[in-house]
Parts: structure tokens; sequence; C-alpha cells
């Protein structure tokens, strides 16, 4: 069983050797274990138009587990851009403090920035050159050696199914083949934690999918950190938790589930023949103090266990001689999570949607967020 | 340290935190690699692009044939000791690296207009060390350019010299340095390319023309004369013809630059172009370091 002397030695002494350059292992093992992304009382200010100040994050208190997968949902302008820029070392914020894997964002924004991968949301590739030209420079640029870079090329071309299209110049390339190639570039150096800007803005469902394909293949096989911010709902459902901000301040953390079972109530809604009159009736039957309202959807009332309400309310309105037209249960929806915390819903249109036009650099890019 | 380099692919995927392939680079190599991956875009870019290289190139080679061709007919022999289009080269040779250089400073722009430079400022390297990058890239692609054209040298009349031809190249990369330090430096001043390509239209012109590459400067009105003493272009024109002079004294022609009548000697003039560069991708480098 024992393997010989000598490469037991030099398989103990490689990871030794490899750990010590970056720093002292035993720092590196206690943050390892801890969390991979870790803020307390972050703040960002702009400044603003006319010598105002724009607060873009107001005192984050963040905690992302080593290997989870966690979603960063608000509506635009939340402040979620911002944040990652900070988390990423590439603007430094007004106050608070961040580690993100085992660094201080601060302190050393170098060893932050070698362990992090970044997708932007306006992401932007060589458009000349090829798919594979665009990743070995970008793999030289983060000091891959010349081998390994080519190296690492060809397999996160593999991991992201761009292989066969790898001598293809990048303008070439439809909208989410270039998503997948800005993935794959995120990859290069084996980042310990990914960040993804607003991943699938601006795709067709079916490269929506295969993006997040992509992603459950990263966290599943290699256990990577993905932090991944959005407005889409059904996207924030697939994480392992979520963190709702608004108004560079977050609302509410935990699992999607969690989230939703904090709510509790099931959605209720009949339709029936006379609302008016089923309000009062359906008033009148659940428990008191519930809120039972009317609108062109028919008559809605939260209540906990809504289905087993059911039956009772169709009887009580077929008592009253109201003929009932349809009626359903629906648990919570992160929808729902999100109206309970910030007293809207996040479809709610924003004069700022759709950025045609992408955003003219960095700090032009931020405003737009902060604003 | 011969443990991990031995076997570093098997290791890779199973230890992802180890840095494989990065151990053995310390900091300056990893700036230099860096550095290395823009000078390395640039020259992919130059290889992708080629109807566009060649149309760069086409144009002062129309100048140097077909402007060069119909005035040597008008002017004499005597009035600039040399043929006319002999007298031409030089500034045909800066005309061909000062547009790739300039371009430089346009992409720096572009690149932060499309959301490329933000890819660039993540890379775990300093900020200097990509504008010093770009610097070199533009730099070696201007200077491939220019020996393109250097090969045109036999048909005005110069020899197949390799010293002669390896003086021009080395004054071709000075003044390509200091054309793209100078693009960078007013790059990282602008945010919108639209600025930038007026600028060029206002300044570009008169700097080629005070450059002495097509006229003495010494026929010219003295404020246009103080102009060309500052204009980088000048020196570089200069520079070259007085290589081509110490080479080959017979072809020697009028002088160009001049300071109160003093011609300053060659060496100096060298000197000048390099402090030019060099403080202007230093103050580039400032400008750009700033933190957001």
């Amino acid at each position: 069983m024992q393997p010989p002397a000598a490469g037991d030695d030099a398989r103990t002494r490689a990871p030794l050797l490899t750990a010590a350059p970056t720093e002292p292992g035993g720092t590196r093992s206690a943050a390892q274990s801890a969390y991979a992304i870790s803020t307390r009382g972050l703040v960002k200010n702009y400044p603003g138009p006319d010598g105002t100040t724009v607060h873009a994050v107001r005192g984050l208190d963040l905690d992302v587990r080593q290997g989870e997968t966690y979603a960063f949902l608000g509506p635009n302008g939340a402040g979620k851009s911002t944040t990652v820029s900070l988390l990423c070392a590439i603007a430094r914020p007004t106050a608070g403090q961040a580690t993100v894997a085992g660094a201080d964002v601060v302190a050393r924004p170098d060893r932050v920035r070698r362990s992090v991968g970044m997708l932007f949301q306006h992401s932007a590739l060589d458009p000349d050159l090829t798919a594979e030209q665009n990743l070995y420079i970008h793999a030289r640029l983060y000091g891959l050696r010349r081998r390994h870079a080519r190296a690492r090329v060809t397999e996160t071309l593999e991991t992201v199914g761009l292989a066969d299209r790898r001598r293809a110049p990048v303008r070439t390339l439809s909208g989410g083949m270039r998503r997948r190639l800005e993935l794959a570039r995120g990859l290069l150096h084996e980042p310990r934690v990914l960040f993804l800007d607003e991943p699938t803005t601006g795709l067709d469902p079916h490269a929506r999918a295969q993006v997040w394909e992509h992603l459950r293949v990263l966290r599943d096989l290699h256990g990577s950190t993905l932090f991944v911010t959005t407005h889409y709902l059904e996207e924030a459902e697939n994480c392992d938790r979520l963190g709702i901000i608004d108004h560079g301040r977050l609302v509410a953390q935990g699992t999607p589930l969690a989230l939703k079972s904090e709510i509790g109530d099931d959605l209720v809604v009949l339709r029936t023949g006379d609302d008016e009159t089923a309000r009062q009736v359906v008033g009148r039957t659940v428990p008191p103090g519930l809120v039972v309202t009317r609108d062109t959807e028919g008559v809605s009332v939260r209540v906990p266990d809504g289905s087993a309400w059911i039956p009772r309310l169709c009887a009580a309105l077929e008592a009253h001689g109201i003929a009932v037209r349809a009626a359903s249960a629906t648990p919570p929806t992160l929808d729902d999570v999100f109206f309970h915390h910030t007293g809207r819903s996040i479809h709610t249109p924003q004069p700022h949607r759709t950025p045609a036009a992408p955003a003219p650099g960095a700090t032009t890019q931020a405003t737009e967020e902060a604003s | 340290m011969t443990a991990a380099p031995a076997h570093p692919a098997p290791d890779a995927p199973a230890h992802p935190s180890a840095d494989p392939g990065r151990e053995p680079g310390t900091a300056l190599r990893r700036e230099l690699r860096a550095v290395h991956a823009l000078v390395h875009r640039d020259l992919l870019r130059l290889a992708a692009q080629r109807t566009h290289t060649a149309l760069m190139l086409l144009q002062p080679v129309l100048y140097l044939f077909v402007l060069g061709g119909g005035l040597a007919a008008l002017i004499p022999h005597s009035s600039l000791g040399v043929g006319y289009q002999t007298y031409l080269f030089p500034g045909v040779l800066m005309m061909t690296v000062q547009a790739p250089a300039v371009v430089v400073g346009i992409r720096l722009i572009t690149d932060r207009q499309s959301g490329y430079l933000r890819e660039l400022l993540m890379a775990p390297v300093s900020r200097s060390t990509l504008l010093l990058g770009s610097c070199a890239g533009g730099t070696i692609v201007s200077t491939v350019q220019g020996a393109v054209l250097l090969g045109l040298g036999g048909t005005v009349g110069l020899p197949y010299d390799p010293l002669l031809l390896a003086l021009l190249l080395a004054g071709m990369i000075l003044a390509s340095f200091t054309i793209t330090a100078l693009s960078l430096m007013l790059a990282v001043c602008l945010s919108r390319p639209e600025t930038f390509h007026m600028l060029l239209g206002l300044v570009m012109v008169p700097l080629l023309f005070l450059s002495g590459g097509f006229f003495p400067l010494e026929n010219l009105p003295g404020p246009a004369r103080a102009l060309a003493a500052v204009n980088p272009l000048a020196y570089g024109v200069d520079l070259l013809r007085r290589c081509i002079a110490l080479w080959v004294p017979d072809r020697a022609t009028t002088a160009g630059i001049e300071w109160y009548d003093w011609q300053p000697p060659l060496l100096l003039e060298g000197a000048v172009l390099l402090t030019t560069g060099v403080l202007a991708l230093l103050w580039a480098a400032h400008r750009f370091s700033r933190p957001e």
C-alpha cells in the first residue's frame, strides 16, 4: 500500500512548495475553511452630478461559503455591479472591509484578482482575433507559462463546448457562443471564485439554458464558488442561496426555499361570478386579520396551506349562491419574497432598463448602476 | 523547486489552488508575460488585418512615387543636393511609422468603450505594465511596417548596406516609440475616439508638413521654424536623414532642426526623442494608474 519513499516525499513536498510563495500555509487553510467571500459594513460612494454623493452600496454584510452558488438578486441600479467590482478589487470601497478567496480586497487587490474570475455584464472580446487567440492572450496576461496557457485554452474551450470553433474569428460567433467563450476566458486561470454579472442578459432562452448548464457543471465537478448577479427570478431559484439587494442594502438572505417559507402563506385566487360579494364572503370565512383583495384576476387572499382552504371557500361561496369559475393556490414565489422585502415587484419596469449600447467604460458603468 | 515543475499537468486538476504553471514566475516575470501578451495581441491583429495593413502601407508608397516622382521633375538637384525622391524618403518612412503608432492611442480609447480595457484591468498586473505593453506593441508594429518601406530604399538610390539599414531601423524604432507614447498620453486624457480623431486631423497634417520630410525647413518663416523645432516628427525625419548622410556623404542634404542657428548633434537629437517618449509614457502611466 505504501508508495515508494521518494514518491511519497515528492508528493508531500509539492503542495508545501507551491503554497509557500503565495502565503503561509496556515492562514490559507484557515481562510479556505471559512467563507469564499465575506464582507462587513461595505460602503461605496461615488461623486454624483452637481456635487452630490451617490450611495451605491450602503453597509453590506455578506457571507458566501466555499463551493456555493450564490445569487445576488436585485433590480437594475440596486448596486449589484458596484458590489461585484468592489469584491473583484477593481474599485476601492469607501468604507468597510471585504475578504475574497482569503485575501483582503484593499490590502491585497493583486492576490484577489489572481484568484477570482469575472464575467462582466457587458463583456468584450477582440472581434478580429480567433476564439483561441483571445483566450491565449488572456491566459498570458494572467501570467501563465506558454505551454500551460495553451493547455488551459484547449481545456476551457472544451469545457464550454467551443472546441470546434477554436479557429473562428470572434466576430463570426453568435451571442451565446461569445458568452460561453467569455466564460471560458474567466476560467483560464482556475479561479477559486467566479463572479458573473448578469451572465445571461441579452441571450435567447436556449443560450441561457446552455450557460447555466455549464455553470452547474463547474459547481458540481470543480467545486467552484459562483457569485451570480441577476434580475431573473428563475435563475436565482437555481442557486444554493441568494441575497436580495435593494438601494445598496441587503434586505434578505437565505436559501430560496427558506426565503419563500418565511413568507409562508400561499396565494389563493378565486374567480367567481360576483367578485365583490365573494370578497366579503371570503373575508368572513378566513381567519380574521387576513387581507382579502379584489383585482382583475379575481379575489385573492394569502393563507397558510392554501390548497386546503379552497374546498372550504368554494363551499361558503356556493352557500351564498356565487358560482366559482376557477380556483388556485400558489406557493409563494421569489417575486413575492422580493415584494415582501422591498415593497415592489422586481418586474416593475425601470427607466434605464435595456442598455442597448454598451456602457462606455468602467466609471460610467458604475455611475449608471448607482443612479 | 524541482518537484513541482517536473509533473505539472497531472497535478493541475487535482490541486486547483496550487497555482499550477505559475509558481516559478516571480512578480517581474508575471509583468513581462503581460507585456508579451499585449505585444502578441498587436502582432496577431496585424496578421489578421492584412488588407488594412496593405492599405496603410500603400499611402506612403503613393507619396513616394506619385508625389515624389511628379515633383522630382520640377525641383532641380542643386537646390536639395539630392534628387527629390531621395530627399523625400526619410519623410515617407516617418509617415509610415506614425500612422500605426497613432492608432495605438485610438485603440486604447475604443478598448475602453468596448469594455476590453476592463478585462485587461482585471488581470493581476499593474496598470503601468498594461500601458507599457500597449506602447511596446505599437512600437513593434510601426517598426515592422516601416521596415517594409525600408525595402524600397534601392528605388531612390540608397545602397542596401546592412549597417545603414540597421541604423535607419533603430531610428524608426526610436521615432515609433516616441509617437506611440505621445499618442497614449493623449488617449488617457480623452474619453471619446471622435475627439481624438478630430485632434489628429487638426494636428497631423501641419506636423507632417513641418517635419522637413517634404521640403527643407530652412526656407520657412521664423514662427513655422520654431514650431518645427518642437515637432517630434521633425526630429524623427532629421534623425533618419542624417543617418543616411552619415553613410552616403554625397547624398548629404540641407540642415533640418536648428536651435538658435545651432544644429544639435545626431545623438542629442536621438536623446531628445527618447526623453520625450519616456516622459510621455511616464506621465500617461501616472494618469492611467489613478485609482477610481
